[in-house]
């Protein structure tokens, strides 16, 4: 979180402007930026975690996706048995079925996420070898389950009446559970900002991000720090797996390893450790793929892949590295 | 041949155990003889994959145990190999020509993409070559269902072969040994000669100078580096070597199966096959491979059957049949794959050449290698 | 010499592949500025690292203030009352001031909690320290990064300063402040055990000298003693570091 290097914010205009001109249609255009915003929140959610995670302790889980699609599969369990009330017109009632559901899939994944560590990466700290290696069998094994328990068979989930359909503002439609996702992601980054200001532990986890043996000489157990953050990493991809399956409607088993790959790319591009880098790349990947899919729907994910290369030859550590070490 | 010239064909890279010889020779002789003894369809098929994960399995070596970076993208290149041989061979019809065509662009496609790829990647950190190639992979497995017209979708392309290796030529008049020598059966020997030829290539590269830059690359970055040698560079090029060699055992696949589709060739369930196979054999041994390669395909295609027969079995228990289903061999997969890469890091070579004294020691790594990672570790933190 | 705050006896540290401690033993009185001197890489911030935990003695024994903390976490050694004041000062350049600080009084939740009275004193020895308060530590100079390195380590009184070569690529001016802030850190009470090439500070503050060469202590004793035998200086930190 560099304070004076503002140059990668313009990327955002400059890559909407571009899109402006390839669409031409201003309503198009606009309905796309938004719906690329809140997928972009929705990302963000879930990267802020996970690149924090590598910047205290350099530990890159692949294995990250399971938590996604555990949250996911949990909030879809808690809305088929409060179908009833979560079909209600009353938004309270609706509400409070959408926040259990994801409380549920906060702790679900959030404990797994414990006993993910424990099993599987506690074992292989400093060997990114042995990390990627292990957490990839983890991602596998953790996907199996997952079919076992909630089978393979698609689920679909439904947005309660309050969340679906679209808010007209000056000619433009906007669908209001985007605006919802929007206001979501907004309150992890604004909590995140003020933990990582604000608090001991937020500063003791920027501190060790940039220098892990520091914070142990200054007498704090770094080992303890990190697993209560990897495990508020897996509960916020958690709530990115209930923000992510609403959005989509339809839940697969492979959703969270999909996601997984927008994931990485925007932590490649925001710079590893970087929470206010996961936010631009999340935003602009997100607003990348909208473009990408209303031009040309067959090289959506390429798109992504084309902004992270082209980033990367720009900045070859991402748009804001946060880790000293290199 | 003399002994000399056995020693100069294996780049004097001996296997370093004498079970681990035998072993080698009774593969590559069953492989050698197995057109001749066989007679299942499946077990020849079984013997193809062997040849053919082989020499991928290797190739993923070249870069997880030679040059200490893992990549996702290997099934890219196996790919590319497989596709290109199959666009080839349905767009420009089943010539020779067409088969020579198909397999170069393949190759130089495989050498560009890598060199991009090693470009952007493994500039700054290794890490994000594992991310990228990922990445890479996910979008290669769309590209190949999207682009349908081209590549036949999900449903893949299934092609004709140069007549001479098609199943119906006719080579010899009379049967060899009882055995009908079809274009079957050369397209198999033909298999076969790439794998033992590109399998001792590997050798040859890992056992040169530029083999053991690699090694020093992989055992200390920094200090590679400091020597003069541009580590970039070299894990650049040691990707497109893999690059290269994963794309010709796509050919071999495309040439066996006369058929390429994203599930065979592009799938992360091949890339998991890869992984396994070259931790089951033995990493940075490129032996391993051979090893690993033939131990987990003969396992792979007779547990499978086990599954399902346990499964039938277990009715008696609700929910075991679903654990112990077929469809669930991934499961099982994933859980061996972590457990190997824990408690069996060495391998199949790696237990065969530890010295016979040493196979009750201790489990875990020997502590000269645990040194090595937390300097590694120690080094990344300053 | 009855009053040991540390103790290395037959110490020894393996990085990797490397033997550098082997079988490094002295002591460090309590209330005193010990000199860890030796040419470089004889093994003196390896020797910090060490008794700090964070590069683990393979062999040894490392006793502190009777308790033996060879194999004790890094952090757990800290708590115990030393601190460490690593060559690159270990500052986190993201984090102002105040709140290089505030990670350091482990107490305090926040920078209203600390010992006021304490701080004045720091702020008293180091200046720059309250000059720069709210300031993100990373824009310091490298001197005034030092003061805070210097001034993080004793938020709360500890037992035992580690402290790595601070007047290196510092001002002359700097220099003497910094003398004078670790003459005074020993009137308070606190221990120093100071790896420093700068011979004039050295001589400046320096009560005891224990040189090390190649992983093994090879001169122990009192300071001016050391300093006025030439022959000591010339074998074992070498002509140019004689003024």
């Amino acid at each position: 979180m560099s304070r004076s290097d503002l140059t990668p914010l313009a990327l955002l205009p400059v890559l909407m402007g571009c899109a402006y001109l390839a669409i031409g249609n201003p309503i198009a255009w606009l309905t796309l930026t938004i719906a690329g915003v809140a997928m972009g929140m929705i990302i963000f959610t879930i990267a802020s975690g996970m690149t924090i995670v590598f910047g205290l302790m350099d530990v890159l889980n692949f294995g990250q996706g399971v938590f996604i699609t555990i949250g996911a599969y949990l909030s879809a369990t808690v809305f088929a048995a409060l179908s009833g009330h979560l079909v209600s017109p009353d938004p309270g009632e609706a509400g409070l079925v959408i926040l259990l559901a994801i409380a549920a899939a906060v702790v679900g994944a959030g404990l797994s996420g414990l006993i993910f560590e424990r099993l599987l990466v506690e074992p292989v700290y400093g060997d990114h070898l042995m990390q990627i290696l292990v957490t990839t069998g983890g991602l596998i094994v953790g996907e199996e389950i997952i079919k076992i328990i909630w089978g393979v068979q698609q689920v679909n989930v439904t947005l309660p009446p309050f969340l679906s359909g679209a808010v007209v503002i000056a000619d433009v439609a906007i669908e209001r559970y985007r605006i919802f996702a929007f206001m979501v992601g907004a309150l992890v980054f604004l909590s995140q900002y003020l933990v990582f200001t604000r608090t001991k532990t937020g500063l003791l986890i920027r501190a060790g991000v940039h220098d892990r043996e520091m914070v142990e000489a200054l007498g704090y157990g770094v080992r303890r720090l990190f697993v209560a953050t990897f495990v508020a990493g897996c509960a916020l991809a958690g709530l990115g797996g209930v923000m992510w399956g609403l959005y989509q409607q339809t839940l697969v088993p492979q959703i969270g390893s999909q996601m997984n790959v927008l994931v990485f790319i925007v932590i490649i591009i925001g710079g590893l450790g970087s929470t206010g880098g996961a936010l631009l790349g999340a935003i602009l990947v997100g607003v990348c793929a909208n473009y990408a899919s209303f031009i040309e729907p067959k090289v959506a994910l390429f798109s992504n892949i084309a902004l992270m290369t082209m980033i990367l030859l720009w900045r070859p550590n991402g748009l804001y590295p946060a880790s000293a070490r290199s | 041949m003399t002994t000399l010239d056995w020693a100069r064909l294996i780049s004097k890279d001996r296997p370093g155990s004498r079970v681990l010889a035998i072993l080698l020779i009774a593969i590559v002789a069953g492989l050698l003889f197995a057109p001749f003894a066989l007679t299942g369809a499946k077990a020849i098929s079984i013997c193809v994959k062997i040849m053919i994960f082989a020499v991928l399995a290797a190739s993923f070596d070249l870069l997880l145990g030679y040059t200490g970076i893992v990549s996702f993208a290997h099934t890219v290149f196996f790919g590319i190999g497989a596709y290109g041989v199959g666009i080839a061979l349905t767009r420009l019809g089943a010539s020779w020509t067409s088969l020579a065509a198909g397999i170069l662009t393949a190759i130089l496609l495989s050498i560009l993409l890598a060199l991009v790829i090693g470009l952007f990647s493994l500039r700054v950190r290794a890490i994000f070559f594992s991310m990228i190639t990922l990445a890479l992979s996910a979008a290669a497995q769309t590209l190949a269902t999207q682009l349908s017209g081209l590549t036949g979708g999900e449903d893949g392309l299934v092609f004709r072969l140069p007549p001479g290796l098609m199943p119906n030529a006719r080579l010899l008049d009379s049967k060899l040994l009882g055995l009908t020598i079809d274009g079957k059966v050369l397209c198999y020997y033909l298999i076969l000669a790439m794998s033992v030829t590109f399998v001792l290539a590997m050798l040859r590269i890992v056992n040169s100078p530029f083999g053991r830059v690699l090694l020093a690359i992989r055992d200390n970055e920094f200090r590679a580096e400091a020597i003069g040698y541009p580590v970039f560079v070299f894990r650049t090029l040691s990707n497109v070597a893999a690059a290269v060699f994963a794309c010709t055992s796509g050919v071999m696949l495309s040439l066996w199966l006369r058929y390429a589709g994203p599930d065979a060739s592009l799938s992360f369930e091949i890339m998991l096959d890869i992984l396994m196979i070259v931790i089951i054999g033995g990493v940075g041994t490129i032996y391993g491979s051979v090893v690993g390669a033939t131990a987990f395909l003969i396992a792979q295609g007779y547990l499978q059957d086990l599954l399902k027969a346990s499964s039938a079995a277990s009715h008696i228990l609700p929910g075991i049949d679903q654990v112990l289903s077929p469809d669930r061999w991934m499961l099982w997969l994933g859980l061996l794959f972590i457990l190997a890469v824990y408690y069996f890091p060495a391998g199949l070579v790696g237990v065969l050449r530890r010295p016979a004294g040493k196979l009750n020691a201790k489990g875990g790594r020997p502590a000269k290698d645990r040194f090595i990672m937390i300097y590694r570790w120690m080094g990344r933190a300053r | 010499m009855t009053d040991t705050l540390l103790e290395l006896d037959n110490v020894h540290t393996h990085i990797g592949l490397y033997h550098i401690l082997q079988g490094l033993g002295f002591r460090a009185q309590r209330n005193r500025i010990t000199l860890l001197l030796g040419r470089n890489g004889a093994g003196k911030t390896t020797t910090l690292r060490t008794i700090m935990g964070l590069w683990p003695a393979s062999a040894g024994r490392i006793s502190f203030a009777g308790a033996d903390i060879a194999g004790r976490s890094t952090s757990a050694i800290s708590r115990l009352g030393i601190a460490y004041v690593p060559e690159n000062m270990g500052i986190f350049p993201d984090l102002s001031v105040k709140q290089n600080m505030l990670l350091a009084a482990r107490k305090a939740a926040r920078a209203a909690d600390m010992d006021q009275q304490r701080l004045e004193w720091i702020f008293g020895l180091f200046p720059a320290v309250h000059q720069f308060w709210n300031k993100p530590a990373g824009k310091l100079s490298g001197g005034q990064k030092q003061m805070v390195a210097m001034a993080r380590a004793i938020v709360e009184p500890r037992q035992l300063l580690l402290i790595d070569e601070p007047s290196k690529g510092l001002a002359p001016a700097i220099v003497n402040n910094m003398a004078e802030a670790m003459l005074k850190l020993k009137e308070s009470g606190a221990s120093i055990l100071l790896v420093e090439q700068n011979l004039q500070l050295a001589r400046e503050v320096g009560d005891e000298v224990a040189i090390i060469d190649a992983g093994r202590l090879v001169h122990a004793g009192p300071a001016d003693e050391c300093f006025a035998r030439e022959d000591l200086l010339k074998t074992h930190l070498g002509l140019t570091l004689c003024p």
